[in-house]
């Protein structure tokens, strides 16, 4: 529930209150703005709390991922559930958060359906980043250096809550080759009506970045259990 | 029935360079059918390695390890189909109940919820948890965890059934009860290869052993002929303040004599003489018992602390 519980409070606090003292931002309120900001946040959130926290309590305190490992599964089943029931976690979030904007007023556009398959996309990469983090985890305290030094700063530069023209143009041009930046491209026209103009663009990079981010969380935990 | 399980000179090694470490070194070894085989060993003698080994899960360096008939790891999935494994650790699932944990686990083997639901009044009895189908895994004792662990390693019906330390951790009474369960398993023809720090868990339970250290097999056999061929047949213990300077004085009367702490321990295949000769000292108790699988154990693999 933390997942779309701490951006939910983002957007009401700052869509509300910060607000009132910003005028439209390309085309849009301030709390639409940050209302599909906070959204695509949420995503992000919902895969990365589970790849991280429930996925490390399963491999190293209860130790499920042993016991299933002794039934006739291997490495690569668990790991690979483990991925994508994180990532259907950014599609509750997305679900979730999508109807309080429904109840809101916020946005009642036909195109918030498109945010559920761009939530499994979305979840699937910071799945498997949330994956990467937690195969090199010695323990929980860990997982706050993502959140803190990685979730936080790419939020800040991904257009989450400001435009990103507003960003030096070479922090832009990192912003562009990073993943958040293109999920909350893809998320925010649909809370318009619209769909991105870089549709095309955001989907390759959130699936070149799935990919292989998957597969370096799997050779990350091929290499752990080896030992 | 041929092997249920082959080691044949199987080596492994962890690390890298001045860090390398072979922890398994040349082990062989053979688990027959309908048997209970204990494998015993120091901490870090090898032994959770060569179990992980057996049921494919790490690979070793070289040797060949073959497990129902398949060979390791390659054939993993199809042996393990047929195999139950009951860790170390309990690693029943906190989220689901009793009866959820064995359907769940069922899962992993293919099997649909109603084969596995259809299963479950028989494997709760078994474990003796009749009743507690709707139970948190967190209401349950330390027995009570072991009994339904084991009876998740039953859900496939499995040929082979490994136990690593079945009862480490629990009370008499919950040992006891294990026990019987281990030899009902054993009844119906199930082989079970078991860990264990407990010599009279050993001595008590399992047909043959073998006992490694430093990752090769020091000896094996039943636990009388390990017991007869090892070991002298009596031994003498002594305890008092100031055992070790009577070590002299009774060395004559035995084969050999270890002092360990405030214990003087004598082995000896003439005890009378030794017992007479012990009767004249002041303030030492003695205890004359027949020798036993524990100190074939210390015997074979010392009294030193591997950890």
């Amino acid at each position: 529930m933390f997942a779309v519980g701490e951006p939910f409070i983002y957007m009401l606090g700052l869509g509300y209150g910060l607000g009132r003292l910003v005028p439209e931002l390309g085309g849009m309120s301030y709390m639409m703005f940050v209302a599909s900001g906070t959204l695509a946040f949420s995503i992000v959130n919902g895969a990365t709390f589970e790849g991280m926290y429930s996925a490390f309590a399963r491999m190293q305190i209860q130790r499920t991922w042993d016991a299933i490992l002794n039934a006739p599964m291997s490495l690569s089943d668990v790991v690979l559930a483990e991925w994508t029931f994180a990532a259907s976690k950014s599609v509750l979030s997305c679900v979730t958060f999508v109807g309080a904007l429904v109840l809101l007023g916020i946005s009642r556009e036909w195109t918030l359906l498109l945010v559920v398959p761009a939530a499994l996309l979305i979840g699937a990469v910071f799945a498997a980043i949330a994956l990467i983090m937690c195969a090199i985890a010695k323990g929980y305290e860990f997982f706050s250096y993502w959140f803190s030094l990685g979730i936080m700063p790419l939020a800040m530069i991904s257009g989450v809550f400001f435009p990103m023209s507003e960003l030096p143009k070479a922090l832009q041009t990192v912003s562009y080759c990073l993943p958040m930046s293109h999920a909350v491209d893809l998320v925010r026209p649909l809370l318009q009506g619209k769909i991105s103009a870089n549709v095309g663009l955001n989907i390759a990079v959130l699936a070149a970045y799935a990919i292989g981010g998957f597969g370096v969380a799997m050779a990350l935990f091929r290499r752990r259990f080896a030992n | 029935m041929s092997s249920v399980l082959r080691f044949s000179d199987v080596r492994k090694s962890f690390g890298k360079g001045d860090a390398k470490r072979e922890v398994v070194r040349g082990l062989s070894l053979a688990v027959e059918g309908g048997q209970c085989f204990g494998f015993l060993g120091p901490n870090g003698a090898g032994k959770t390695t060569s179990l992980r080994m057996a049921l494919g899960q790490t690979e070793p360096d070289s040797g060949l390890i073959e497990l129902l008939g398949y060979t390791m790891p390659a054939d993993a999935r199809r042996a393990r189909e047929k195999v139950g494994v009951v860790p170390q650790m309990d690693n029943l699932d906190p989220d689901f109940t009793v009866e959820e944990n064995l359907i769940v686990y069922s899962r992993y083997f293919g099997m649909s919820d109603s084969v596995a639901k259809s299963k479950v009044p028989a494997l709760l009895e078994f474990a003796g948890l009749s009743g507690r189908e709707k139970s948190n895994i967190a209401e349950l004792s330390g027995g009570m965890k072991r009994r339904l662990t084991i009876a998740r390693a039953l859900v496939n019906d499995p040929a082979f059934i490994v136990l690593d330390e079945p009862t480490t951790g629990l009370d008499p009474q919950a040992r006891h009860l294990i026990w019987d369960r281990l030899k009902a398993l054993r009844a119906k023809g199930k082989t079970l290869l078991l860990t264990t720090h407990f010599m009279d868990e050993a001595e008590r339970l399992c047909d043959h052993l073998a006992v490694i250290d430093n990752g090769v097999l020091i000896a094996q056999g039943s636990p009388r002929e390990l017991i007869e061929k090892t070991i002298e047949p009596d031994v003498v213990e002594v305890y008092g303040d100031n055992v070790a300077a009577l070590k002299d004085r009774v060395s004559a009367f035995a084969t050999r004599v270890e002092v360990s702490g405030e214990t003087l321990f004598a082995y000896t295949t003439t005890p009378k003489p030794l017992t007479d000769v012990l009767a004249q000292f002041q303030g030492v108790r003695v205890l004359h018992r027949p020798a036993n699988l524990e100190d074939v154990f210390i015997k074979l693999t010392g009294r030193e602390l591997r950890d």
